[in-house]
């Protein structure tokens, strides 16, 4: 398979997440959205480290193997992330009882 | 390297004081020794002694601007927890852990200061933000804080996400994560850029963009600023939005100033116009806004928003006095603002009106408050009107987009308006500014930073030397 489907792919799924992220209102789905952007990128670094675009690579990256290490850094990453958000989420549901972030408007004006 | 490990074991180890030390005013003495030992270790770096020796596969590059930089930031921590450690100790029984948090943060700006390698920056913007998300939200029972650290979280998340997506675009590009590669690889003259890597750059400006909080990007910055708590608003107004352009800067100048071909040709569209025009909406919304505000918090935000349009010159002109200018801004910006909110803690009420008449009952703290105030407008004698002239210094030696200059100088008047309006509530307002009791020792600490930011108005060199250390 070409590369181009890889990308093509993963572009889909980035968009899907940065439109949720833009559109949704509930703030787990707008989690959601993001872990789906990163895990787009995920896919298409891997893509990458097994069919380099570049057809002169340099030794390196020939391998392939500092973009599926650049994986395993996204993914510890985005789990520390998630601890974080879904703590401050909980403290916000304990405050308000609502994860809605149309909530979020106290601080206009 | 150093700065790196010293600044993470410190973490842990106030991490460790939490339950090993009952004495809860302790934690920020010994956040206070911390950082000094954090500061001797970056002057052992600058002078090549290094603790450490780590092999780094050549992921980080330690030149003597990202050092400078970094010796700013610890030394601007370690006034800032000298003037309001004390603040930090009321929010929540465990304060030992917001100076653990900063001390993470303090890492990631060591990493984002010596960067080589697009795996670095993203590690390094992370470990920076993460801690900053958690302080946002520490005021845990305030609706307001906890909606800034969602805020904060999600649009720092986000960002991230553009962010990743930019450098596996770049890497499907050039087929490295290093930096000097894409640019040996990708910017031979005579060659032109891949589709990838011109899509990929444009992520990362735009997420990059994100994290200073420049103009079409900076909707989240005033709510964020204005909901956290005071104290933890201080830091990441000014040491951490410093870093986010040190990091920005860094990128730029890899790819562009090096190269040697037309700047304007780098990706098929015209980057310095792009940053322009960046500019131009971050000058024009953060002080336009700032007019309109009431309360001295939310003003300081979008105040910061403005001056982070001035600092984007920096990353306009890319040459050796923005470098400088870059170092300077971060500092005179950084004490400037970090003087003003340990005063703004102080105070029962954060609007304009809650500082009338504040000279007659503190007359060294207004006097303190008003230099501050003056090196944020960038009047002479004070470090903010040399940090403002290197960075139009810096447009003028690039020759091009000279009108700027005259932009940036409206723009400057217009930010004397708002900064001289708490000026006048304090000077010339009758009113009963109400307070907290200054301790002798924070109004003597007070007065030596005004002394500092008005020495390095005089004598800016005490700050562009540590750049030739």
């Amino acid at each position: 398979m070409p590369i181009q489907y890889y990308i093509t792919l993963s572009a889909i799924l980035f968009c899907i997440g940065v439109t949720g992220v833009l559109t949704r209102r509930n703030a787990i789905i707008i989690f959601m959205c993001i872990e789906l952007m990163l895990n787009s990128v995920n896919l298409l670094l891997v893509a990458f480290s097994k069919m380099p675009p570049v057809s002169k690579a340099v030794s390196a990256a020939a391998t392939g193997a500092d973009a599926q290490l650049f994986v395993f850094f996204i993914m510890v990453v985005a789990a520390a992330e998630v601890s974080v958000g879904l703590a401050i989420i909980v403290m916000m549901y304990r405050n308000v009882h609502s994860i809605d972030v149309n909530f979020l408007n106290r601080l206009k004006n | 390297m150093n700065a790196i490990i010293v600044s993470a074991v410190w973490g842990v180890v106030m991490m460790f004081c939490s339950f090993l030390v009952k004495n809860k005013g302790l934690y920020r003495h010994i956040a206070t020794f911390g950082l000094i030992i954090l500061l001797i270790a970056i002057f052992l770096n600058a002078w090549g002694i290094n603790i450490f020796d780590i092999d780094d596969h050549n992921m980080l590059h330690f030149n003597n601007f990202g050092t400078a930089f970094n010796t700013i930031a610890i030394a601007c921590t370690l006034v800032y927890v000298l003037l309001t450690g004390k603040e930090v100790e009321k929010y929540g029984k465990y304060s030992a852990e917001y100076f653990t948090l900063i001390f993470f943060s303090l890492c990631g700006v060591a990493v984002l200061s010596a960067y080589n390698n697009l795996l670095m920056l993203f590690i390094g913007i992370e470990i920076m933000s993460i801690p900053l998300y958690i302080l946002t939200g520490s005021d845990k029972k305030n609706l307001k804080s906890n909606e800034a650290a969602l805020k904060y979280f999600l649009m720092g998340s986000f960002s991230t996400g553009i962010m990743l997506m930019g450098i596996a675009l770049m890497y499907g590009g050039t087929g490295s994560f290093q930096l000097e590669v894409a640019r040996v690889q990708g910017l031979g003259p005579g060659k032109s850029l891949s589709f990838l890597e011109v899509t990929g750059m444009l992520f990362l400006f735009v997420s990059l963009a994100f994290k200073v909080s420049a103009a079409p990007f900076h909707f989240w910055t005033p709510d964020v600023y204005d909901g956290a708590p005071t104290v933890f608003t201080s830091f990441m107004a000014t040491i951490v939005k410093a870093a986010g352009f040190v990091a920005f800067i860094k990128l730029l100048e890899v790819k562009v100033a090096e190269t040697g071909i037309a700047v304007d040709k780098l990706i098929g569209i015209n980057w310095q116009l792009l940053i322009v025009i960046l500019i131009i909406a971050t000058l024009l919304v953060g002080n336009i806004t700032a007019v309109f505000q009431q309360s001295v918090k939310r003003m300081l935000a979008y105040s910061s928003i403005a001056q982070a349009g001035f600092m984007l010159f920096s990353l306009f002109s890319l040459n050796d006095i923005a470098h400088e200018g870059l170092l300077l801004y971060a500092a005179a910006y950084s004490l400037a603002t970090i003087g003003i909110f340990a005063i703004l803690v102080k105070m029962k009420d954060y609007t304009f009106e809650g500082f009338n008449g504040l000279a007659k009952k503190q007359p060294l703290v207004a006097a303190a408050n008003t230099v501050f105030l003056l090196s944020l407008a960038g009047i002479p004698l004070t470090g903010g009107f040399f940090a403002k002239y290197y960075m139009l210094a810096s447009v003028m030696k690039t020759g091009t987009y000279t009108w700027l200059v005259v932009v940036v100088v409206l723009f400057a008047a217009v930010s004397v308006y708002y900064y001289f309006r708490v000026i006048q509530a304090m000077y010339f307002k009758e009113g009963d500014a109400a307070t907290e009791e200054f301790a002798p020792s924070f109004k003597f600490a007070l007065v030596a930073l005004a002394a500092l930011i008005i020495a390095i108005g005089i004598i800016p060199s005490i700050v562009l030397n540590l750049f030739y250390f």
